[in-house]
């Protein structure tokens, strides 16, 4: 109780003044360009009726692009914590040349048009491409399959994990770990039990990032999904098929499931990092 | 500081000399928007610079046409939701009865206001095939067999995987006597053997051309004579099926948008201009099929041969009927990826 009370209470007044007019313009920014939209689209997906909006939501197609999207969503999310986090410790931690320009190419998949990874990665993938005919003869098939879909998911997120964790990573005081060491810590228990601690957070908030935009992911993942209905096709693809059908209803229902889900994933990571964090504090 | 501000102010002279007589060139010009869909930018590049001589020959005005392409449900979309479109030029009928019944900004009847339905050319369904033919595909039914990839982009997605949907379907009902359930069967297996759905026929046709994936591409006969441009002659062969489907792809001036936007005239006397002998002639030099063959060069013209063409009115019982029966939801289409269990 005495936990849950202090968060409900406006903060008190700062020594600077302004509270008043920073809260007022965030929530109207806040509103104008988040709050206002979403609100539309679920007022737009009220206009289906509840009985359709049920069948439109768990009808076996929409179930299976759902499952995919937040499937290799995650898996995607989890291979970008894992090398996103190896990329970032070996930027922060050691000087190499071709150091600089890694560190900028790391951005990339930000500023390519999705449409373009989408081509490039299908054309490396694809059966007849580089790495594709490799994996073809092996008896492997990645475009055109869920496989294809999570790779595009990957190379989409993986600057959100690294850019998260590197500020933190470089600013992690290297004497604690200096002292672990001096205290005969081995090695990898001052990383599980020194550096990782403090970054944790960090690395949540980024492949949480990672998995926000992978979950809504369209342009790069079309062109290598084959998109093939029950198979590889994803939940934004299904949302854009119902528009082609004029049918603006079905395609807010699918949006607004998309919406629910993410939403209570985020919060469920948003408690997580708090719980982290609290746990910080007090060792 | 005074002879700084003199500068100043003989900068904004000038600037405003500029505006000024950059919108008395605006005025004198007239733009007109035309919507259209995914493989015609090269068609309407042509035809409109022949357009704006022809008119400005006979009226002494220039006329300016923007040119904005997509997929055609998605460009019909646009001009609903408020794009200022003066014609459209769009793959499917059904689009534009579309913006019609949902927008109100053209008659229910726009279709009879000018020849041929509305329609300055017709295109048709074609295969595209390796060199050679390794696979021997010669007609729809070599299409289900096992093994054969084929390429065709998503019914949902394309107006263009709408009418090679319904040309297959055509020939499935022709070689089954008229059996809806064995045709239904075919097409599923058609599509069993597509290991791709595209969103788009430019899409498509670069996973068919240029990644190497499939057997066949099923294609606008204007886009497979292209791919024969791009991608080389020894590379590709087109195959003409035994049936396909005569694409009826029609056009109309937006009246509301032309009344608002005060180019009624022009955007009229550019529709007609797409029914007359030139741009005839260069509908059917890039693979388009003229409805008035009269001015077109006859070697264009015996490029596309003369096949068994079924209609979307006529056999299907117009856009309506067919998109209700195959391509809404949970119809025909949709019940081919059914899971059975």
């Amino acid at each position: 109780m005495s936990l849950a009370l202090p968060s409900l209470r406006f903060r008190q007044a700062s020594v600077i003044p302004g509270f008043g007019v920073t809260l007022g313009f965030t929530l109207l920014a806040l509103g104008i360009i988040v709050l206002i939209p979403l609100a539309a689209l679920v007022l737009k997906a009220s206009e289906v009726g509840p009985v359709d909006f049920w069948r439109l939501a768990t009808s076996p197609r929409t179930l299976a692009a759902l499952r995919l999207s937040f499937g290799a969503a995650a898996v995607a999310a989890l291979v970008d914590g894992v090398f996103g986090l190896l990329i970032a410790w070996v930027l922060v931690r050691y000087e190499f040349p071709g150091r600089k320009l890694l560190d900028s190419a790391i951005d990339l998949p930000f500023a390519l048009p999705t449409a373009v990874a989408g081509i490039a990665l299908s054309a490396l993938y694809a059966p007849n491409g580089w790495i594709g005919s490799i994996a073809d003869k092996m008896g492997y098939k990645i475009a055109y399959t869920p496989y294809g879909v999570t790779l595009a998911l990957i190379f989409i997120g993986l600057p959100f994990v690294v850019r998260a964790v590197e500020p933190v990573l470089a600013e992690a005081e290297r004497d604690v770990e200096e002292a672990a060491a001096l205290l005969g810590a081995s090695r990898l228990r001052s990383i599980t039990h020194v550096v990782l601690p403090s970054i944790y957070p960090a690395l949540l908030t980024g492949t949480a990032l990672a998995f926000a935009r992978a979950v809504g992911e369209y342009g790069s993942v079309i062109f290598i999904a084959g998109n093939i209905p029950m198979v590889s096709e994803i939940a934004p693809l299904l949302i854009v098929i119902k528009l082609e059908e004029f049918d603006y209803g079905g395609a807010t229902v699918i949006a607004v499931v998309m919406l629910a889900i993410s939403l209570a994933i985020l919060l469920l990571v948003n408690r997580l990092q708090a719980s982290l964090r609290r746990r910080d504090a007090q060792a | 500081m005074k002879h700084f501000n003199l500068r100043n102010a003989g900068a904004i002279a000038a600037v405003a000399l500029t505006i000024g007589s950059g919108s008395a060139i605006s005025r004198a010009d007239t733009t007109l928007l035309n919507v259209s869909y995914d493989p015609t930018r090269e068609l309407y590049k042509a035809i409109n610079e022949s357009f704006a001589a022809d008119y400005k020959a006979k009226t002494g005005e220039n006329v300016i046409i923007n040119q904005s392409h997509g997929g055609s449900g998605k460009q019909a979309r646009a001009v609903i939701d408020g794009l200022k479109a003066d014609v459209v030029t769009l793959a499917l009928a059904g689009d534009i009865d579309a913006i019609a019944s949902k927008s109100k900004l053209l008659p229910a009847d726009w279709a009879t206001k000018l020849p041929h339905n509305s329609t300055p050319f017709t295109s048709t369904i074609v295969f595209l095939v390796k060199k050679g033919n390794p696979k021997e595909i010669k007609d729809w039914g070599d299409l289900a067999k096992p093994g054969i990839g084929v390429i065709t982009p998503n019914p949902k997605t394309s107006g263009g995987a709408r009418w090679n949907f319904l040309a297959a379907w055509a020939w499935g009902l022709k070689a089954n006597n008229g059996d809806e359930s064995k045709t239904k069967d075919y097409i599923a297996a058609v599509y069993k053997n597509a290991p791709v759905l595209d969103t788009g026929a430019r899409g498509s046709t670069t996973t068919f051309a240029e990644r190497g994936i499939g057997d066949v591409l099923l294609a606008w006969e204007t886009d497979a004579y292209l791919a024969l441009d791009e991608f080389g002659k020894d590379k590709f062969d087109i195959v003409y099926p035994s049936i396909s489907i005569n694409a009826e792809t029609p056009v109309a001036v937006i009246e509301e948008n032309a009344k608002a936007n005060g180019t009624e005239k022009q955007a009229k006397a550019y529709i007609d201009y797409l029914f007359s002998p030139p741009a005839q002639k260069i509908a059917a030099h890039l693979h388009y099929r003229p409805t008035d063959a009269s001015a077109a060069d006859p070697a264009d013209l015996a490029q596309l041969p003369k096949i068994d063409l079924v209609s979307i009115d006529k056999d299907f019982g117009g856009w309506k009927k067919a998109g209700e029966t195959f391509f809404a939801d949970g119809a025909i289409f949709d019940q081919i990826y059914k899971p059975t269990n």
